[in-house]
């Protein structure tokens, strides 16, 4: 059996971490969230914007699949009422981490761009902190001792490279 | 706390190393194999129909234009549109259409597809009840806590200037961990729009809710250079460590 030793830790900083995992409050929460500016500019123009602001009734989802479900409705909706560019912004969608709203951009029924106008912000985060608001950031300067760690994440590693991998040293050790 | 007792599996798919750690009700079970089992398929369902290095899968029949997005199994489309959102909000940072040698663009979705598709895999890990699991390809990786007094896994960070060392451990009990840089690979990240290599970071580490939205953002961050951690301070629910190439080292996103 390989002994493993990583090099690690001799001052360690450890950074806490506000991470906003929603509450069932999260609506209300949501609601009061201030808005930052758009992202990739384009302000909403003349877009009928249907903007019925989900309450505490949406149960929080991931925002990639948020974005996604603006992105499909709104899509359809417009089909059927523009022949011409046109822009059309979605329903705000609730996120675990506050609303995010989703912009189309349209040429003849067709989605042409697709840009997110709405994010949350940090201070909606930092209020949504609840009791299991955890991970933390153990910066670590290495000196010789064990770092203790189950798993190990670094620049993509190849059949190759994986022989020489820390990853394959902690497989090994626990096979 | 409970110690852990992991269970490791290691197998080869998509040209790398897939490693689980399991640790729960079923470690050493076979129910917790049979798990295994359906994840690597799933990965290997993936790999047959996205992978660019086989002439005979969808992606490739699709890039080389013999067959239209139609013909693809449903999931090329799923992909496909979630990489057209990455591209745009990473302002094109991202993007999974590269010029090819003849300077025509070629379509080359493995970018998210490793994401996607581990995402997609652990759904048979999820299933396993009072198991917590990590799954990682080539570094990249999903974590998962189903048991309230289980410790968070420990993602230990590699120094990308030398593989042996670790310069930060992130406990994390749910979520998607990636990191971009050119450490094992040489210069394999391209910004697609310029197709120079990026210098300003050594690598960036993402933690999202999934692996999907952790991988793409951090090769848009990797590509983003100097403007990264303004970028990432935008993106919901994302914390960031960077690693610049003389060791400096920036996190965004943990407060």
């Amino acid at each position: 059996m390989k002994r493993i030793s990583y090099w690690v830790l001799s001052t360690i900083t450890t950074v806490v971490l506000l991470f906003g995992y929603h509450t069932s409050t999260s609506g209300v929460l949501a609601a009061s969230t201030s808005v930052q500016t758009p992202i990739s500019g384009a302000a909403s123009s003349g877009s009928s914007s249907s903007g019925s602001s989900s309450s505490g009734s949406n149960p929080p989802t991931d925002s990639t699949e948020s974005s996604g479900t603006s992105a499909g409705s709104s899509a359809g909706a417009a089909a059927g009422t523009t022949s011409t560019s046109s822009t059309v912004t979605g329903d705000v969608a609730q996120t675990r981490w506050g609303p995010v709203q989703v912009e189309l951009s349209l040429a003849s029924g067709k989605i042409t761009d697709v840009s997110v106008v709405q994010y949350p912000n940090e201070n909606g985060r930092d209020i949504e902190i609840n009791s299991y608001a955890l991970p933390v950031l153990i910066q670590e300067t290495l000196s010789a001792q064990s770092a203790n760690i189950d798993m190990v994440s670094g620049a993509t590693v190849t059949s190759d490279g994986y022989l020489t991998s820390l990853q394959s040293a902690l497989d090994q050790a626990n096979l | 706390m409970i110690e852990r007792r992991l269970e490791r599996k290691v197998v080869q798919v998509m040209g790398m190393p897939i490693s689980l750690a399991l640790d729960g009700l079923h470690a050493r079970t076979a129910r917790g194999q049979q798990a295994w089992d359906e994840a690597v398929a799933s990965l290997r369902e993936a790999d047959a129909v996205f992978s660019t290095y086989r002439a005979d899968s969808a992606v490739s029949r699709l890039g080389r234009g013999e067959i239209t997005l139609a013909d693809c199994p449903s999931e090329v489309a799923d992909v496909l549109a979630l990489a057209a959102v990455a591209r745009t909000d990473s302002h094109g940072a991202f993007d999974v259409r590269r010029p090819g040698p003849d300077g025509r663009l070629v379509l080359d979705p493995s970018g998210i597809v490793k994401g996607w598709a581990v995402d997609r895999a652990a759904r048979a890990l999820r299933q396993l009840p009072e198991t917590d699991f990590a799954l990682s390809a080539g570094g990249d990786m999903v974590c998962a806590t189903a048991r309230p007094d289980s410790p968070a896994w420990r993602v230990g960070i590699e120094d990308p200037r030398d593989a042996s060392r670790i310069l930060a451990v992130l406990p994390v009990r749910n979520g998607g961990v990636a990191t971009s840089g050119l450490a094992h690979r040489g210069a394999h990240i391209a910004d697609p729009r310029t197709g120079a290599t990026p210098a300003a970071y050594a690598s960036v580490t993402v933690l999202a809710g999934t692996l999907t939205d952790a991988d793409v953002d951090a090769t848009a961050a990797f590509v983003l250079g100097d403007d990264a951690p303004a970028w990432l301070a935008h993106r919901p629910g994302r914390h960031a460590f960077l690693v610049r190439p003389d060791g400096t080292t920036e996190t965004t996103g943990f407060g």
